[in-house]
């Protein structure tokens, strides 16, 4: 786990610095967000907003640090059985919470990937403006915020790191 | 649509194989004159050759204006000719080793067994490198590591003091799950390394836009 918590400040800067970048989650005490333990004391969250799904992957699937954690994410994760990855669209200026940000990662397991909530292998394109994809089950709030104009950002939640797997610490 | 055994049964003709080496081993668009000299014929014939290529769809065609001018009287731009990413394959009797490659990759995937996945890319790549070793002992390092990255297909060509891979032989694996597959190529080509004694020299991971994933870089530890 020190090599995983080694790399969290160095490839954090290489995502406030990568094109695109909006915002990450940060808290707590520790590094980004690694301390904020919304799911319970053994799973990480990871939470940002990009200005398009291709600037998201570059910097996921293209940044060599980034890619090469990825690569030794078993030395430190264990393999969640569910979906643990989720992307949405928001409006511009909109900062989300972690309480939506689950709210899509449950929406994602239970109805697969939609207009609300899917994933980098079956992604959707932002609604246009004033013309908000109709939510299955969404909170209000969510209904709420699709209808407003330029939803040009990117949230990920990404709990990419899944489990701990505490015996290798 | 040609078929891909039509397209590639092109590339029998010494001619036009030697033109689509060179060709697709640059990191520019190359013009008909350049890859003339560089294949030794005369232009007609390599604009011929190259023309049937691009047809194909084995090569592309750009053009630009090479004299910096534009508008009337800056000529015509010149046709240029680069790699392209489209694929194609051929196999006698038939064969679909990528639909079952897609398939693996996605269960290696769901079942989260990558360190097993380079464990075995590790030793496969130092059985490839043993052997490279054993049929090539006097070569030096350098030659060896760019042979053998030549023979598997990578298209190696150097950047300064590193040694980069223009191709990715897993191209389409590596785009549908980044993560897996460039990571069993890294384990591959550091097994490759250790089986063929290279020393001197890392595998890293530093990916570029349409090359292979994997950068080789002098290592710290190359005085011994």
């Amino acid at each position: 786990m020190a090599g995983f918590m080694a790399q969290i400040e160095p490839v954090n800067a290489l995502a406030d610095a990568a094109p695109g970048f909006v915002w990450r989650l940060e808290g707590g005490d520790g590094p980004g967000a690694t301390a904020l333990r919304p799911c319970g004391p053994d799973i990480m969250v990871n939470m940002s907003v990009w200005r398009s799904l291709e600037a998201l992957q570059d910097f996921v699937y293209r940044n060599g640090p980034h890619l090469d954690a990825m690569r030794r994410r078993r030395e430190w994760f264990h393999k969640m059985a569910e979906q643990h990855m989720v992307l949405w669209w928001i409006p511009a200026g909109h900062l989300p919470g972690v309480d939506e940000a689950l709210d899509r990662l449950a929406l994602l397991r239970r109805n697969g990937p939609g207009p609300m909530a899917f994933t980098f292998r079956e992604p959707y394109d932002p609604p246009a403006p004033g013309q908000p994809p109709i939510p299955e089950r969404a909170s209000a709030m969510v209904i709420a915020r699709s209808r407003m104009s330029v939803a040009r950002s990117m949230l990920s939640l990404s709990m990419t790191s899944e489990g701990i797997s505490w015996n290798r610490l | 649509m040609p078929s891909d055994l039509s397209v590639i049964a092109l590339l029998g003709d010494p001619v036009r194989r030697r033109l689509y080496d060179f060709v697709t081993a640059q990191d520019h668009a190359v013009s008909r004159g350049e890859a003339a000299t560089a294949t030794g014929i005369q232009r007609p014939l390599a604009a011929f050759h190259l023309d049937r290529l691009a047809e194909a769809g084995l090569v592309e065609v750009t053009f630009r204006r090479t004299t910096g001018r534009s508008g009337p009287g800056a000529g015509r731009p010149a046709k240029l000719y680069r790699r392209t990413p489209a694929e194609h394959q051929v196999s006698v009797p038939p064969r679909d080793y990528r639909a079952a490659a897609e398939l693996l990759a996605g269960v290696v995937d769901m079942l989260g067994g990558e360190p097993e996945l380079q464990r075995a890319a590790r030793s496969r790549g130092a059985a490839a490198g043993r052997s490279a070793l054993r049929s090539d002992a006097d070569a030096g390092h350098g030659d060896r590591l760019t042979g053998m990255l030549a023979e598997q297909g990578y298209r190696p060509y150097p950047d300064g003091p590193d040694i980069r891979l223009r191709n990715c032989p897993f191209h389409v694996l590596a785009s549908r799950y980044p993560p897996l597959i460039c990571g069993m190529n890294l384990a591959l080509l550091e097994g490759l390394l250790e089986g063929a004694g290279v020393t001197g020299v890392a595998a890293r991971l530093d990916p570029r836009p349409d090359e292979c994933c994997v950068v080789m870089t002098p290592s710290k530890n190359n005085e011994h």
